[in-house]
């Protein structure tokens, strides 16, 4: 069981040695995170407890459950954003390629670069379409041709058709769906492995959606990609599993069922989860 | 309850299910009572009647597509709505079997009968009882009787024989008697027919209430959803 203090982590660039991965066994090549036996506390309060969970590589995973569960909190603690948040203690691992990301000693930063994140607003740096994807890259050592660089992630984040005229006008001047792919593109830019997604569509209309929808689709085919969705026909549409979570009569966010998004959707094992995605409760 | 205006459609149409199911009893049990009694009127009257089956199915077949298109249903409701479906389906062809036997009543015309009809009747009632049981299974998600009810067809089936060897026996003894002994095995052909497939509507049962696809009486050859 590993306590961390609230200590920012070191910001030292670079990669850490307890995240090298250069023989991964067979086992843990199959799966891009591994949690054991997570408890995450604001203070006093467990917010989410005995988690175990394995998340597919370069599969999508969609969390759902009722407001408050702990969802955003779960997510927030696979590449220690949590950290950034006064007063929150993680108790368990949080496996990445095999090595704890809360192990001492870990560079939260380094985590975070191969661990990235898109939240429910997009929220694109107030600088040109380019400099958003180039920023990343750059202080990262990325040393190679850059509009290179940039062409291939916005086209990797069906983009590019859209702004190739216009990139070096301010990412805030495009439609809040294009943003939200521009914060996309910046977070693949920096080739992280694993992309965690906070509602990554709730605050947009349904066809940016649903372009939202495909990108994601198509990034799997590279990235693993964890999405925290209160729509339920979303997670439906795009997952691959679903985990349910559900609060405890502790106000715990807790683990219901976790299983491919073909069987939760037609045949959830536990009464909870079909209550829950049939509408019946929450 | 968050999703009452779903939850009152499916059980409309749960009721209307329940319609098409008593408009085929019925179908079942008049076309062969009016076959017994000799009543043409009554047999055309009921070949004409098919279509109000027909366009009851066509109707839950509709109210079901609407519901998937407006409302989304998953898991539980997706399982109920998609075995609506096949029921709705399946009652639709039962009702189509009682036609046969309407027509063939039409077909045997005023000729008489070249036996008192006693097998087919027990057959047509037998048969449905059977539909009537696995309509109520269906409607109080009961796995026990669906899994129990099919093996009451082979009761339907010993009777099947029993016509069967019956009407050869007549052929045998009369050449003239092999167009009516003929259609007479088509009725009793379809209420057998009947039968099997109230072996359908339970595996529905069965599907609905617990995600396995399966054919009853092989059951290690299912298939689980999810």
């Amino acid at each position: 069981m590993i306590r961390l203090n609230f200590e920012l982590p070191s910001l030292t660039l670079g990669k850490s040695a307890a995240l090298d991965v250069s023989s991964p066994s067979s086992e843990e090549d199959s799966y891009a995170l591994e949690v054991r036996d997570l408890n995450v506390y604001y203070g006093s309060f467990r917010a989410v407890k005995d988690i175990n969970l394995k998340l597919p590589k370069r599969k999508i995973t969609a969390f759902i459950g009722p407001s408050g569960c702990g969802k955003s909190t779960l997510l927030r603690t696979f590449n220690r954003m949590n950290d950034l948040i006064p007063g929150v203690r993680v108790e368990g691992e949080v496996l990445f390629n095999g090595h704890n990301i809360y192990a001492p000693g870990v560079d939260a930063v380094e985590v975070r670069r191969r661990i990235g994140m898109v939240f429910q607003k997009p929220n694109p740096f107030p600088k040109s379409i380019y400099e958003n994807i180039a920023w990343g890259a750059r202080i990262n050592g990325y040393r190679g041709n850059m509009d290179e660089l940039v062409e291939q992630t916005l086209r990797q984040a069906a983009l590019w058709d859209e702004v190739k005229d216009k990139l070096y006008q301010s990412g805030l001047s495009l439609s809040g769906g294009q943003q939200q792919r521009l914060c996309i593109a910046r977070a693949i830019a920096i080739k992280p492995e694993i992309i965690l997604m906070d509602e990554p569509a709730s605050a947009l209309d349904p066809i940016s959606t649903l372009k939202i929808e495909e990108l994601m689709r198509h990034l799997a085919e590279n990235y693993t990609i964890v999405v925290v969705t209160h729509n339920m026909q979303q997670a439906a549409r795009i997952s691959d599993y679903t985990a349910f979570l559900m609060m405890d009569e502790d106000r715990a966010g807790y683990l219901v069922e976790y299983g491919t998004t073909a069987q939760i959707f037609t045949n959830p094992r536990e009464k909870a989860t079909e209550d829950y995605i049939t509408g019946r409760f929450g | 309850m968050p999703r009452q205006t779903f939850e009152r459609e499916l059980q409309r149409l749960q009721d209307e299910l329940l319609v098409l199911g008593s408009m085929v009893e019925h179908a079942i049990a008049d076309s062969v009572d009016a076959l017994k009694k000799r009543d043409l009127e009554w047999s055309r009257q009921l070949v004409a009647d098919d279509r109000l089956i027909n366009e009851k199915r066509f109707q839950i077949e509709a109210d079901v597509l609407t519901l998937i298109a407006t409302q989304q249903p998953i898991a539980g409701d997706l399982r109920v709505l998609a075995s609506t479906l096949e029921i709705a389906a399946e009652l639709e062809r039962m009702g189509d079997y009682a036609k046969g036997i309407a027509k063939i009543s039409l077909m045997i015309g005023e000729e008489p009968l070249i036996k008192p009809l006693i097998d087919i009747p027990r057959m047509a009632a037998k048969a449905r009882e059977m539909l009537h049981r696995a309509l109520d299974a269906f409607v109080r998600r009961d796995i026990e009787a669906a899994r129990a009810i099919p093996a009451e067809d082979d009761e339907v089936d010993n009777l099947y024989n029993q016509v069967y060897r019956e009407l050869i026996t007549l052929i045998l003894a009369n050449p003239k008697n092999i167009d009516q002994a003929n259609h007479l095995l088509w009725a009793a052909h379809n209420l057998e027919r009947t039968a099997d497939r109230v072996t359908n509507i339970c595996e529905r049962v069965i599907f609905t209430v617990t995600g396995q696809m399966l054919e009853i009486g092989k059951e290690h050859s299912g298939y689980r959803l999810g």
